[in-house]
């Protein structure tokens, strides 16, 4: 019961950044938009997060945690936004193609984390880490609630980060079903042409959606960085994102572009990649339990082939440039 | 004088080589119905998108209302209470009737479908239309979507209304209740442009009519004082004559027979109910109906690209064994010499391929021929002139994308190379929807070449006036059932068109 319990818990921490990632690339996706540099962009969120909160408390005697958690949430999401933004700029001004801008973009990312974390670390003599103020910051739970025997550990327990990313996939799933804006930015992601004789200002709405996206995919980052769930918390670790990027990409696909199914679907693919360490099998080595997420992703490609259900395709624009004189 | 709705001065438009419009002025009036006539390619739609805001002219001046203006998106459009209808739907298929209305609108305010539905029911109740608010718009037909299409312009509201091609893929009756409502709008002193192929429909409903060659405006006319064959000389150029010369059918050779041919599609529903009848070499079949009554399932079992029950037997012309080519598969029936070209009602996806230039799109036809493993590029390329010379293909050159080329042009491609690969029978459908009337007139008489040449011509039409002197013999479908068979020479365009909307009618022999 115990480890089932633990296994759960540990489902929800290692489901969280890629549900975050998965949300990001979800709204990026809506608006036409392909950026496989989801990776790079988690990379980017992290290391500006970590250096955030970092220097906040070098600056500080007595540093606050709410206020820590908000300069880490915010570097990390400015600075994954940056990111996107040269995406942005590649893809709907310049219109590159979108699969090469993302895999730049990621590659870029992941030196860009990579650098910074040990230039970081070669500051603060030899390896950078925050001080354990901060690291409660991320990794504490609700206050008293969390005490309740069972159900407090499995509700309650968690960090901040984990309620947050729920609430935004509930946020996301109203803002693209019920509002103007929301509908309008379905519009530009099936068919442009379509959207801006309507009137739509479809750059903008590319911009703020691929922009906005990237951010969220860097809260990510952030998560990974300095949760201790994986090990080790508020600390760079040497390419610490390391596929969780590329999980979330997979995972937009599994949730067929519907935020409150991605919560499941994350859920899912993040028990899938811890249960070798709760529930190992001695003759399935792990290398094969890491790819039950991408078979996992694959099945449900195929399901979707085969339902032919028309709203669960992924938006019919997506992955192409657009230029209003162009036929 | 009042002043214009809008005033055109020197609208200038090119795209690389090609100069869409040259210098056009034109001028639009409150409380008149323009029409902007032109054959495929001469900038009619580019022009009016230079209204709407899609294209951004090279030079000119635009004045709305006597003030100078500049357009540089849709939206500046809308501001200055121009609203279009464009030639190719602009409706996001994923989404509900509902939703595709309020796309774009800046109102303030929550979203409520509920209301939108209530005020779309309001407008289709006013004007005689009937479209379900919650419906997506992939579960639509191409005429309801055309109706979507008129809806939201009325629900978003205009002072200045374009349609470009309305009336394309309409039937009759929609056609007409669209004329009473744009004759509404012209009474509430509203300017009307409609682009559209069909004369009579110019003549019906225009108050003036203005005429576009090559990119150039070349007259104003007043409808009352002109008639349709003074119109088409000043489109084409010169006088031309239109009439198709029906040639008597020289002894008749059977090359199709079809026997109980049924069919059943995805859905489950009964598309063609047991149809019989034969066709002849030297005869044009000509095969009416209301559109969606299983034409197209009827061709697409014949070419071998629908799943059909029943019974197509082939005779060769070398004389050799008839034999049922009902089950083979696309490539041996080609081979064969049965040809298709079918103009679907969206008119895009017609077995051409867009990003390929022309030449490579005749190759399509004839990749596999020839022994060795290399394509041959220099027929096709060959070919390729001889159909843009003979069909007037409005284009800069070869080599350019067929994307690029105007809608009517492009059909002329696909048409112009299945007639080219000089097939035993030549199946066409629609092969002149949204074609200018004069090029629909030389596929008429392509149609008949091809009938003197001994092949078995099936065209399947919507124009029945067209379709009552082209055809030796009319077969009316109804339902996915064969309504009667009737000679073109004797009959009428009144008993074809009671025939299309009843079952039981004369029965012709096969
Ligand atoms: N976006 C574009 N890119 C390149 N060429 C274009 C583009 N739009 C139009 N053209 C060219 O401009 C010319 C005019 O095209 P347009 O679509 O205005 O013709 P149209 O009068 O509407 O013809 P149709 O009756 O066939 O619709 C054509 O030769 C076409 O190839
Ligand atoms: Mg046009």
């Amino acid at each position: 019961m115990d480890t089932f319990l633990n296994f759960v818990v540990a489902s929800v921490l290692a489901a969280t950044p890629l549900l975050f990632g998965t949300l990001g690339e979800i709204l990026t996706e809506k608006s036409g938009h392909l950026n496989l540099g989801v990776e790079g962009m988690m990379f980017m969120g992290g290391v500006a997060g970590l250096a955030g909160t970092y220097y906040y408390e070098q600056a500080i005697s007595e540093p606050n945690k709410f206020v820590a958690a908000f300069i880490g949430v915010f570097c990390a999401f400015l600075c994954a936004m940056f990111g996107a933004l040269i995406y942005s700029f590649l893809t709907i001004t310049l219109r590159a193609n979108q699969n090469v801008t993302g895999l730049a973009l990621t590659t870029f990312g992941t030196g860009f984390g990579n650098f910074f974390g040990e230039i970081l670390g070669t500051a603060a003599g030899g390896y950078v880490s925050v001080g354990t103020v901060i690291k409660a910051a991320f990794d504490e739970g609700i206050p008293v609630l969390k005490d309740i025997p069972i159900i407090g550990k499995l509700l309650f327990g968690y960090n901040f980060m984990v309620y947050a990313a729920v609430a935004l996939a509930i946020l996301l799933s109203w803002f693209l079903s019920k509002t103007k804006t929301g509908l309008n930015l379905r519009a530009v992601g099936e068919s442009p042409a379509t959207a801006d004789a309507a009137g739509i200002p479809v750059t903008l709405y590319k911009y703020v959606a691929t922009c906005i996206g990237g951010g969220i995919c860097g809260l990510g980052g952030l998560y990974i960085v300095m949760n201790s769930a994986n090990g080790t918390g508020g600390v760079w670790v040497h390419n610490s994102i390391s596929g969780y990027g590329w999980l979330a990409v997979a995972i937009v696909i599994f949730a067929t572009w519907n935020p409150i199914k991605a919560i499941v679907c994350s859920l899912v693919i993040g028990s899938l990649s811890i249960l070798p360490y709760y529930y190992p099998i001695s003759f399935i080595p792990s290398a094969i339990y890491e790819i039950f997420p991408y078979l996992a992703t694959v099945a449900v490609l195929i399901m979707i082939i085969f339902r032919k259900k028309k709203n669960n395709l992924p938006p019919a624009s997506l992955g192409l440039a657009y230029f209003r004189e162009e036929r | 004088m009042e002043t214009a709705a809008i005033q055109l001065k020197n609208l200038t438009k090119t795209f690389g080589s090609v100069v869409a419009n040259d210098k056009v002025n034109l001028e639009i009036r409150h409380g008149e119905i323009l029409a902007l006539l032109g054959e495929n390619g001469s900038g009619k739609t580019t022009l009016m998108n230079m209204l709407s805001g899609i294209y951004y002219p090279d030079g000119g001046e635009i004045f709305v209302n006597g003030k100078e203006v500049i357009i540089d998106s849709p939206s500046d459009a809308f501001d200055l209470g121009i609203g279009m209808i464009h030639q190719h739907f602009k409706l996001v298929e994923v989404l509900t009737a509902a939703e595709n209305m309020v796309l774009g609108i800046k109102e303030k305010g929550r979203l409520n479908i509920k209301a939108i539905g209530e005020k779309m029911r309001a407008i289709c109740e006013q004007y005689g239309f009937n479209i379900d608010p919650d419906k997506k718009i992939y579960d639509m037909s191409v005429s309801e979507k055309q109706t979507v299409e008129i809806v939201k312009m009325l629900y978003r509201g205009a002072e200045i209304l374009i349609l470009d091609e309305p009336t394309a893929v309409l039937t009759p009756q929609e056609t007409e209740k669209l004329f009473a409502v744009l004759r509404n709008m012209r009474k509430d002193g509203k300017a009307v442009v409609i682009i559209t192929h069909k004369l009579n429909e110019v003549m019906e409903l225009s108050d003036r009519v203005s005429v576009l060659r090559k990119g150039v405006h070349v007259g104003d006319l007043i409808t009352a004082e002109t008639n349709p064959q003074e119109l088409t000389n000043l489109m084409v150029g010169r006088s031309i004559t239109l009439n198709i010369e029906r040639t008597q059918c020289e002894n008749p050779v059977k090359r199709l027979e079809i026997r109980n041919l049924s069919c059943v599609n995805d859905d489950g529903v009964t598309v063609l109910d047991n149809i019989n009848f034969d066709a002849f070499g030297g005869e044009v079949l000509g095969i009416a109906g209301i559109s969606g009554c299983g034409q197209k399932e009827l061709l697409e079992g014949i070419a071998g690209l629908q799943k059909v029950s029943g019974s197509i037997i082939f005779y060769p012309v070398d004389g050799s064994e008839p034999q049922n080519i009902n089950g083979k598969s696309p490539m041996d029936i080609i081979k064969h010499g049965i040809s298709l070209s079918f103009v679907p009602e969206d008119r895009l996806g017609m077995g051409l391929i867009g990003n390929m230039d022309l030449a490579d799109n005749m190759m399509l036809r004839s990749y596999n021929k020839g022994k060795l493993p290399f394509v041959d590029k220099k027929t096709p390329a060959e070919l390729a002139e001889k159909v843009v010379d003979e069909l007037e293909v409005v284009t800069p050159g070869i080599n350019v994308p067929v994307r690029n080329l105007s809608g009517g042009n492009v059909q002329k491609i696909l048409v112009g190379r299945e007639i080219a690969s000089q097939p035993t029978v030549l199946m066409s459908a629609y092969a002149v929807r949204g074609l200018d009337i004069n090029t629909s007139y030389t596929i008429y008489n392509l149609m008949n070449e091809q009938k003197k040449r001994g092949a078995a011509v099936i065209y399947v039409g919507e124009d029945l006036d067209v379709l009552v002197e082209l055809c030796d013999r009319i077969l009316v479908l109804c339902g996915g059932k064969v309504s009667g068979i009737v000679d073109g020479r004797t009959t009428s365009k009144e008993e074809v068109g009671l025939l299309m909307t009843s079952h039981g009618g004369k029965k012709g022999g096969y």
